[in-house]
């Protein structure tokens, strides 16, 4: 149960390797989050964020695994989760690929296994915590989309789209969501120094998993629908939306 | 939502099961979670407002549990007679008075609510209980700031309090810090039958803890003037004011509240004796505004309200230390002393002293500030009042409820298939239960 400050006491994060995922669960635990369900691919790679939660106060940290492909099992999984620990106050769907844009676009089957994972599974998971949150009558969905999706770049456009996909699939979802008590919140980072974007220059308004998360506790607590990272690019895409399309498609970032 | 009308409504709906648990619900004044339960059913009890007796000669009502405090003041006043205890706002059920044990500003001479209740009948999912102190007292005193969650109260025999008049008579003074403030309680309840202290949480230094301190007994007819001894019973309080929905959540900031502060300290007689108070006026004062709550904004507010034992008025100060130097913009502080606890394990009150004060929830520091001052309480032998929490850390709740076993022992046998849930039960594990049910 949330209390009225916001701060939940239970949270399940699918994606349980992703930086910002553990950043979030990490910042919850050392203020009132008592219990924590990871869920990832590879349980093996859990073990050492299990322990960490634990040390910093987690009581119970249950790992689960689960593939976003995989939509055929999502249903059993979901309900899984949900029995694992009773009602969850948080559900954060960190899970996600960035994929190489130029091979994609030469081999067709990369750019569809991109959307599998980062759009349809985004989409089945969020569907059936959906389900479970609407039956206890509270909770937050938080979901790590990014500001690629607000415009499609011509350098980044399939993970881009992906984004776009799902961060108006949630949209809707929340929309839905609203008088059952559950609530859905959008999370738009911009460039996050991890190991996804390893390699890559940062454009300007990088930022960090912790600062990340930061973010995302505040707009859970608050009980916000959207929320970016850092919060300024808010106003930034917002102008870059608007740019004309012959402008923007010259714009390298 | 379920709206009964009748008993016999309850009882069935009592019978059913749920996946996701029951709670009754009087007039929704608690400032936390306790009357509602996500996902699962919450009874609106707010019908169930008949009055099955008044003995005008004995003082004693048997009501259902849904009617508020301000019709039976309505109802009882022309008769020359006051309900018991009274909190803050008239707009609470028989019913939430009772589950929550609530307390008025008369607790160091007659205790709390559940003290002046005779029996009550208690439906639970393993039938209904007539339920007297005599008869079933683990049960009545399990009910008693139970929260609800030993079964739905549908009626109960309250004694009442004779008066004379609709009016209060009002002693104030003014207490230059803490220890002033104290002393002079310490000193002077005794004399009244009702005492509050109003603090001023911004002050620092040397006026830390500065109070104005209210204190009466209900007006005798003599004391009256003359032109108002023939409407000495009418009792009619409108609200006037209505707060609009548009307010601004920064309105109450730490520089407005400080000017407030600073301007009812100022206010207030250094000394003032015998003054007429209409009893809405002294009991109700925010009643007064309408939706009062939207003054906080969006976000709304937080109350925090705690009780230390006697002996431990070193950690109030170090309290309102911590209170005054985060600069915390609460403007309703209420300092109070608490007379003898009664037999009810998870009633709030223990002889000794309480501060309640509210703040805006969207304020930064609140969290980390009252998580602090949990830890200085739940030390120092105090709690936090229930019925008004709505963050506690749970892992608290056992030391300062260190009967909480006790309590749970009979509100299992009450309802051993977990049936009767609420949100500040889940938030509090206040019932043990499996958690991965």
């Amino acid at each position: 149960m949330k209390d009225a400050l916001g701060s939940p006491q239970s949270m399940l994060l699918l994606g349980g390797t992703s930086e910002i995922g553990l950043a979030t669960a990490k910042a919850l635990v050392s203020r009132r989050t008592r219990t924590v369900v990871l869920a990832g691919r590879r349980p093996a790679a859990l073990e050492a964020p299990v322990e960490e939660l634990r040390a910093l106060g987690a009581e119970r940290v249950e790992v689960l695994a689960f593939d976003a492909d995989d939509t055929a099992s999502h249903a059993d999984f979901v309900a899984r989760a949900f029995t694992a620990c009773g009602d969850i106050d948080v559900a954060l769907l960190a899970f996600g690929v960035l994929g190489d844009q130029r091979s994609a676009e030469d081999a067709p089957e990369q750019a569809v296994a991109l959307l599998r994972t980062n759009l349809v599974g985004a989409a089945s998971l969020g569907l059936h915590v959906a389900q479970h949150l609407r039956r206890q009558g509270h909770g937050t969905l938080a979901v790590l989309s990014s500001v690629a999706g607000e415009r499609a770049r011509r350098s980044n456009f399939v993970y881009g789209s992906s984004k776009a996909g799902m961060d108006a699939f949630f949209e809707g979802l929340g929309d839905s969501l609203v008088g059952s008590g559950a609530n859905v919140l959008l999370v738009r980072p911009g460039f996050v120094h991890t190991k996804m974007t390893a390699g890559l220059d940062p454009p300007p308004f990088s930022t960090t998993p912790e600062k990340v998360a930061e973010v995302i506790v505040k707009a859970i607590e608050s009980g916000a629908e959207r929320a970016w990272a850092p919060p300024q690019l808010r106003y930034l895409m917002s102008a870059v939306r608007h740019l004309p399309r012959s402008l923007f498609r010259r714009i390298e970032v | 939502m379920a709206r009964p009308a009748r008993r016999d409504e309850v009882d069935a709906l009592l019978g059913e099961t749920y996946g996701r648990g029951v709670i009754g619900r009087g007039l929704g004044r608690s400032y936390g979670d306790a009357a509602q339960c996500a996902g699962g059913l919450v009874i609106d009890l707010t019908r169930l407002d008949r009055v099955h007796y008044v003995d005008a000669l004995k003082g004693l009502v048997k009501v259902e549990a849904g009617l508020s405090l301000d019709l039976l003041m309505r109802l009882l006043l022309p008769l020359g007679w006051f309900v018991p205890v009274t909190p803050g706002t008239r707009h609470v059920t028989v019913g939430g008075a009772l589950t929550a044990d609530i307390h008025g500003k008369n607790h160091h001479v007659d205790g709390s609510f559940c003290d002046h209740v005779e029996r009550f009948t208690l439906v639970t999912p393993t039938g209904t209980v007539d339920v007297s102190p005599e008869a079933e007292p683990d049960l009545f005193w399990a009910t008693a700031g139970g929260m609800g969650l030993t079964g739905v109260v549908v009626d109960a025999t309250v004694r009442l309090c004779p008066v004379e008049t609709a009016f209060v008579r009002v002693d104030t003074e003014r207490a230059r810090d803490l220890d002033d403030a104290l002393h002079r309680m310490a000193g002077g309840d005794h004399r009244y039958q009702y005492s509050v202290a109003w603090v001023d949480c911004l002050a620092r230094g040397a006026s830390l803890g500065r109070s104005v301190l209210t204190r009466g007994h209900h007006a005798r007819l003599e004391e009256l003037p003359d032109r108002a001894r023939p409407s000495a019973l009418d009792f009619g309080p409108k609200a006037f004011l209505g707060a609009p929905r548009w307010l601004p959540s920064t309105l109450l900031n730490r520089a407005s509240v400080r000017v407030f502060n600073a301007m009812w300290f100022a206010k207030a007689p250094s000394l003032e004796r015998g003054r007429i108070q209409p009893l809405h006026a002294f009991f109700h004062p925010l009643d007064g505004v309408r939706n009062w709550n939207l003054l906080y904004g969006r976000r709304g507010l937080v109350q925090y309200q705690f009780a230390l034992p006697l002996g431990q008025e070193a950690v109030l100060g170090t309290a309102l230390e911590r209170l005054s130097l985060a600069r915390c913009p609460s403007f309703l502080a209420v300092l109070k002393r608490f007379g003898p606890a009664n037999p009810g394990p998870l009633s709030f009150p223990i002889p000794g002293w309480t501060l309640a004060l509210d703040a805006p929830a969207g304020w930064g520091g609140l969290a980390p500030l009252l998580d602090g001052l949990d830890e200085l309480v739940a030390e120092a032998g105090g709690r936090v009042y229930l019925a008004k929490d709505s963050r506690l850390r749970p892992e608290l709740l056992p030391a300062m409820y260190p009967r909480l076993d006790e309590w749970r022992r009979v509100q299992a046998k009450a309802d051993p298939a977990g049936l009767l849930q609420s949100d500040l039960d889940r938030r509090l594990s206040l019932i043990e239960r499996d958690r991965a049910r």
